[in-house]
């Protein structure tokens, strides 16, 4: 349902991964819609304009400049012009508002999942009235088709923005507020977002994946995520389990089901069900974990997780840990 | 460009004064960007008074003597304050010198419930934003209440000096009389929130 | 010596024109020597300053927006590392707001305003000197934090928590926050002088319905300093305070509250818009109206509009916090506030298009980049109104649609009519005429470089490409555009190094322009180029709007005023009627010194709180001496 379909044959550069222009929930095709229409119409009043500039350089003039007759005629042409901006303009603003409320979708709903935006990565927590159903993940949002999800935004350090285009529009995750959002997937995918906000050094790097999945896929995620971490099966992760309880890593990570608790870095009881690593830094493989764990100030400067010295050894076994825990 | 005299300008006056002096015109300028600021400044204090679940944020309303009796004097020195403007007006040098004496004693001591006026906020500039936008408020003022003290003491010795009989410096006795008007019609706003306002 | 002590008939004058002029010269004129080049209090020597030190500012900007396209040209480059880019990012904005757009405009107005209005000097013009050493000190004082690699590195707009006392270490926000104040305190200097020059010292007979349009566009301009710059006074004092001595304003947990920075910044931020816009209405109006040989039609409408286009600036700073979670009604009102901007914008075109039509367009550099103001201008008036639109925010806010939107409206809109400006008054300025064939070359590079940058940016933007990233993975379809953006950014640059190279060689070599080269009606061309020091030999007396075509072969002037002590004349504010005469304050070093003291208090102040204590004495010295009468005939009355 395009309205302009000129446009889109214009933009069509611009379709793709993460693309306000690629609506697949019915909040941002709401507002692809308006965007057209405003392209549309502000495209229509371009032309006009400039036209109107070419024909008054090009045009060969006969009689003096400032007659009193052509003064008038040419302050009512402008007086037109003018009215006719206003009515432009009261009906976009009119088309704004009517778009307005699919931003709003499912006001009455209680939020049912936390996002928590901090430098620079995503926490989302699966809230449940039973509190042994709620879960902590990282970076990356499950959800079902075609439901309205709402999302509670909260920050702990500074302003982030939630934004995944291809679902609906931006919100701010502010610092002593809270901000709720809807979203709504109409087909299952896989959409990426990132932060909007300037949020300081690796703002740049704070991407998230949401993935929409269909009810029955989705509830069969929320069972593995709410169940407790896999125990390592093989020697080599356990291994790794044993380096990474015994070196500071358990005091900043949780991994439920063990003795890590830690609450400043990513729960990382499922990490290696989750398809990259480092807010969307990195392709999670066992090669991307070793690379992180080794050296992860190089891969994203300035970020809060801190080199911990471990052997090639070590760092084997802990990624297939990682990788284990799925 | 060829010229024809069209006008002669010889016979106004070497200066303007009231509406025709430019220092009235840049005082009033310079008046209406710190209104503006004090405006603002007033603004945040019911924008922060909106969010908070309790107003004072942890801690009892001033005491109102003190900001009240400096009030009171801010209000009675408008008198001299008007007398002072009437005489530049009138270029009556003896009493001129003397109004500025008195209005440069009475801005002193304005200061001192100025002085009394902090610890009767009862709270500390860093202890929440109530704190900090009352401390801004009060800190604010006191900024003009000593700027204007320093303007009319410099006055004073000028008007006592051999520069002191001249149409421009009786200009400047007018323009400083202006502004301490305004020193105290800001406070009057200033004086309602930061006393009355937690009292409603 | 019949000049000295009593005024001169219209009979001696005539007889006495030579000598007349010799001691008006020695009046006004500033002598040559280092101290008296820092004492100058003549208008044309301070804007010329002004000018020049701004557009060094420009070329500076520019180059770290070279760096940035560079490092974004390539996805995952690591041409510049991260903090390297957020402090060039940073400082671009800061310095092309604060340090050029800003200052430029208000450097043209303390250039021509006053000899547009027809008087000898701009009022307060020692202050005038004082505002031009703090702007050079701020400016100083960003660019070396740069080169010290502390510079700020929370964006131009400085959110909090981000720039606060706990996520923002060191010094760099307070450095932000200082430059701010000097910035502020020179602007609204500068705006103080506008208003009053333009109030108080028009010529006899120009009434409101004479004062020049650019005039007005800057009485405006002043007043929108006026009304929004006290906002980020009082915001970035607080930051500091949060900072320096713990306030508490923008920390929530303990009453303070993050979206109250935003307001405060905003409701100056986006006055600032108009503020640098609206004295390029007034250029364009005034060069179009030379350029079509008539006068600019619907000089009311005009008026009113940018008087419309001022009150409205101070209802739409909302539309910059859409997406911050804001009451939906609240936001719908600036919606509608936003949009309704189009209509005085859309009047100011429509009259410009109507000046065009009936005039005949004399196509020199400087309509040029009037016709390339109005394509440009067209399209960033088109995408504000989109982005006011909130549920178009919401997708378009913070990403690069934005970057290209008031890319359009600032350099569209407000540069491309100042190097029309440069252009048309350089002859004025430097009584040299700048090269026709380079300002063409420079016009063709900058305009088609200028679209080629920023028109891909709308797509990037709508492609989910958000601001202020140092970096972007090479799986998103970003790198093609990106890299065009960066090579088209090289044509743009080529187009202002010809501009620059056009402005130093016709200083010297640029044939001699006589006092109107280009046949306009304002007063700034009824005298030689460049002015003589005291501007007007005679004040001329004001019959039209017009009076360069409208008074025939002379222009009638005004006697009287005394030669041997700087003289004006003061009238009244509607009709223009001579009220008084006025001296202006001769050349005085002290507001240099009183500049540097307050330069020394507000950069000290950065490390300690008392600093502003203790430095509060020698600025109260130096601001004595300046006020202090010195017994020249200035003082006289």
């Amino acid at each position: 349902m395009k309205i302009a379909p000129a446009c889109v044959l214009l933009l069509s550069g611009c379709a793709g991964a993460q693309s306000a222009l690629d609506a697949d929930g019915p909040s941002a095709l709401a507002i692809e819609n308006l965007i057209f229409l405003f392209l549309a119409v502000c495209g229509v009043a371009f032309v006009l304009v400039m036209g109107v500039m070419t024909w008054a350089l090009v045009r060969g003039r006969n009689e003096p400049a400032g007659r009193p007759q052509t003064e008038r005629s040419m302050g009512r042409v402008v007086a037109g012009a003018v009215v006719a901006t206003f009515l432009v303009i009261t009906f976009l603003t009119a088309a704004s508002f009517y778009a307005t409320p699919s931003l709003d979708r499912g006001k009455a709903d209680p939020p049912t999942i936390l996002v928590r935006g901090q430098q620079w990565w995503w926490q989302f927590s699966y809230l449940d009235a039973d509190p042994a159903k709620t879960f902590q993940t990282a970076n990356e949002l499950h959800i079902p088709v075609g439901t309205d999800v709402r999302l509670r935004l909260e920050a702990s350090d500074v302003i982030h923005s939630f934004w995944v285009p291809n679902l609906t529009g931006k919100q701010d995750l502010v610092p002593g507020r809270e901000n709720v959002l809807t979203l709504n997937a109409a087909k299952p995918g896989v959409y990426r977002g990132q932060c909007a906000e300037f949020c300081g050094l690796q703002h740049s790097h704070m991407a998230l994946l949401v993935i929409a999945e269909e009810p029955a896929d989705y509830a069969r995620w929320l069972d593995v995520q709410r169940g407790l971490a896999t125990a390592p099966t093989d020697g080599e992760a356990a291994a790794g389990k044993l380096v990474f309880m015994s070196k500071p890593c358990a005091a900043c990570h949780t991994i439920r089901g063990t003795e890590a608790v830690g609450t400043t870095g990513p729960d990382l009881t499922h990490i290696g069900s989750r398809s990259t690593i480092g807010a969307g830094l990195l392709d999670n493989t066992r090669g991307s974990i070793s690379a992180w764990i080794a050296d992860p100030q190089t891969l994203k400067p300035g970020n809060n997780m801190p080199l911990v010295p471990v052997t090639s050894e070590e760092l084997r076994q802990l990624s297939a840990y990682m990788k284990g825990l799925q | 460009m060829k010229e024809r005299i069209a006008l002669d300008l010889s016979k106004l006056p070497p200066h303007g004064m009231g509406s025709a002096s430019l220092t009235f015109w840049g005082t009033s300028a310079f008046m209406l960007i710190e209104g503006t600021g004090f405006a603002l400044a007033i603004a945040v204090y019911f924008y922060l008074m909106s969010l908070a679940p309790q107003w004072p944020i942890k801690a009892p309303p001033p005491d109102l003597l003190a900001g009240t009796i400096l009030t009171l004097l801010l209000l009675l020195s408008v008198v001299p304050n008007m007398l002072v403007s009437r005489w530049a007006k009138q270029r009556d040098l003896r009493k001129v010198r003397a109004g500025l004496v008195v209005m440069a004693i009475l801005g002193l001591l304005a200061l001192i419930p100025r002085a009394f006026e902090f610890p009767a906020l009862h709270i500390s500039w860093d202890d929440n934003a109530y704190g900090s936008i009352v401390w801004t408020l009060l800190g604010l003022h006191t900024t003009h209440i000593v700027t204007d003290i320093v303007d009319t003491v410099v006055l004073a010795c000028l008007m006592f000096s051999k520069h002191g009989d001249n149409a421009r410096r009786y200009g400047d006795v007018e323009d400083n009389a202006l502004y301490w008007n305004f020193v105290v019609l800001t406070w009057l706003p200033l004086y309602g929130c930061i006393y009355w306002v937690p009292r409603l | 010596m019949t000049w000295f002590g009593k005024t001169p008939s219209p009979a001696d004058l005539a007889a006495g024109d030579e000598k007349a002029e010799a001691l008006l010269r020695r009046t006004w004129s500033t002598p040559a020597g280092v101290l008296a080049a820092l004492s100058t209090v003549d208008h044309k020597i301070i804007g010329r300053r002004y000018i020049a030190t701004a557009f060094v500012f420009l070329m500076l900007g520019g180059v770290l927006a070279l760096a940035m396209r560079l490092q974004l040209a390539f996805p995952e480059a690591r041409f510049i590392s991260a903090d390297r880019y957020n402090q060039i990012f940073t400082v671009h904005g800061s310095n092309m707001m604060f340090l050029f757009a800003v200052p430029v405009m208000e450097a043209m107005a303390v250039y021509l305003v006053p000899l547009m209005v027809g008087t000898r000097n701009i009022a307060f013009p020692r202050l005038n000197a004082f505002s031009y050493w703090i702007f050079l000190a701020g400016g100083l004082l960003l660019w070396t934090s740069l080169a010290l690699d502390t510079a700020p590195d929370v964006g131009w707009f400085a959110y909090v928590p981000l720039a606060g006392p706990q996520y923002g270490p060191g010094k760099r926000a307070d450095i932000w926050a200082q430059m701010i104040t000097f910035t502020e305190v020179s602007a609204l200097a500068v705006a103080v002088e506008i208003v009053v020059t333009v109030f108080k010292l028009r010529a006899p007979g120009m009434s409101l319905d004479r004062i020049p349009i650019f005039v007005w566009s800057m009485l405006v301009t002043a007043f929108l300093v006026i009304m929004a710059m006290p906002a980020i006074m009082l915001a970035s004092s607080s930051l500091i305070l949060d900072r320096l001595v713990g306030t508490q304003f923008f920390n929530p947990s303990e009453g303070g509250d993050a979206l109250l920075w935003q307001h405060l910044f905003w409701f100056f931020g986006h006055p600032e818009v108009y503020i640098i816009f609206l004295p390029a209405v007034g250029m364009v109006s005034a060069m179009i109206s030379t350029f079509t040989q008539r006068p600019t039609f619907g000089y009311l409408p005009l008026v009113l509009a940018m008087i419309a286009t001022g009150v409205l600036a101070f209802g739409l700073w909302v539309h910059h916090m859409f997406v911050a979670g804001l009451p939906r009604v609240g936001s719908s009102f600036f919606t509608a506030s936003s949009m309704a901007i189009a209509i005085p914008a859309g009047t100011q075109i429509f009259c410009w298009l109507a000046t065009l039509w009936d005039g005949r367009p004399i196509f020199k550099t400087p309509m040029l980049f009037i016709i390339g103001f109005l394509i440009t201008f067209v399209i960033g008036g088109l995408t504000g109104v989109m982005v006011a639109s909130v549920p178009f925010d919401t997708q378009v806010h913070d990403t690069y649609f934005v970057v290209a939107h008031f890319h359009y409206v600032l350099i569209g809109g407000s540069v491309f009519p100042l190097i029309g400006a440069i252009y048309y008054w350089f002859p004025k300025m430097t009584g040299r005429m700048m090269s026709e064939r380079l300002g063409r070359w420079a016009f063709g590079l900058i305009f088609t470089g200028f679209h080629l940058t920023f028109f891909p940016m709308h797509m990037l933007g709508l492609q989910g490409m958000p601001r202020r990233v140092y970096t972007y993975p090479p799986e998103l379809p970003w790198a093609g555009l990106n890299l065009f953006v960066s090579l088209s950014a090289v044509i743009l640059a080529a187009g202002f190094l010809v501009f620059f190279i056009d402005v130093l060689r016709s200083v010297r070599h640029g044939p001699p322009a006589g006092p109107n080269p280009w046949n306009a009606s304002t007063l700034e061309w009824a005298m030689p180029s460049p002015p003589p020091p005291y501007n007007f030999r005679h004040i001329p007396v004001v019959e039209s709007l017009e009076p360069l075509w409208t008074s025939g072969e002379a222009l009638p002037v005004a006697t009287g005023l005394r030669l041997d002590r700087r003289e004006l004349v003061v009238s009244s504010v509607t009709a223009g009627e001579p009220e008084a005469r006025e001296s202006s304050p001769a050349d005085s070093i002290w507001p240099f010194l009183a500049a540097i003291a307050t330069s020394i208090m507000l950069i000290a102040s950065i490390f300690s709180p008392w600093a502003v204590v203790w430095g509060a004495i020698p600025v109260a010295i130096t601001l004595t001496g300046w006020f202090w009468p010195k017994q020249t005939p200035e003082d006289e009355s």
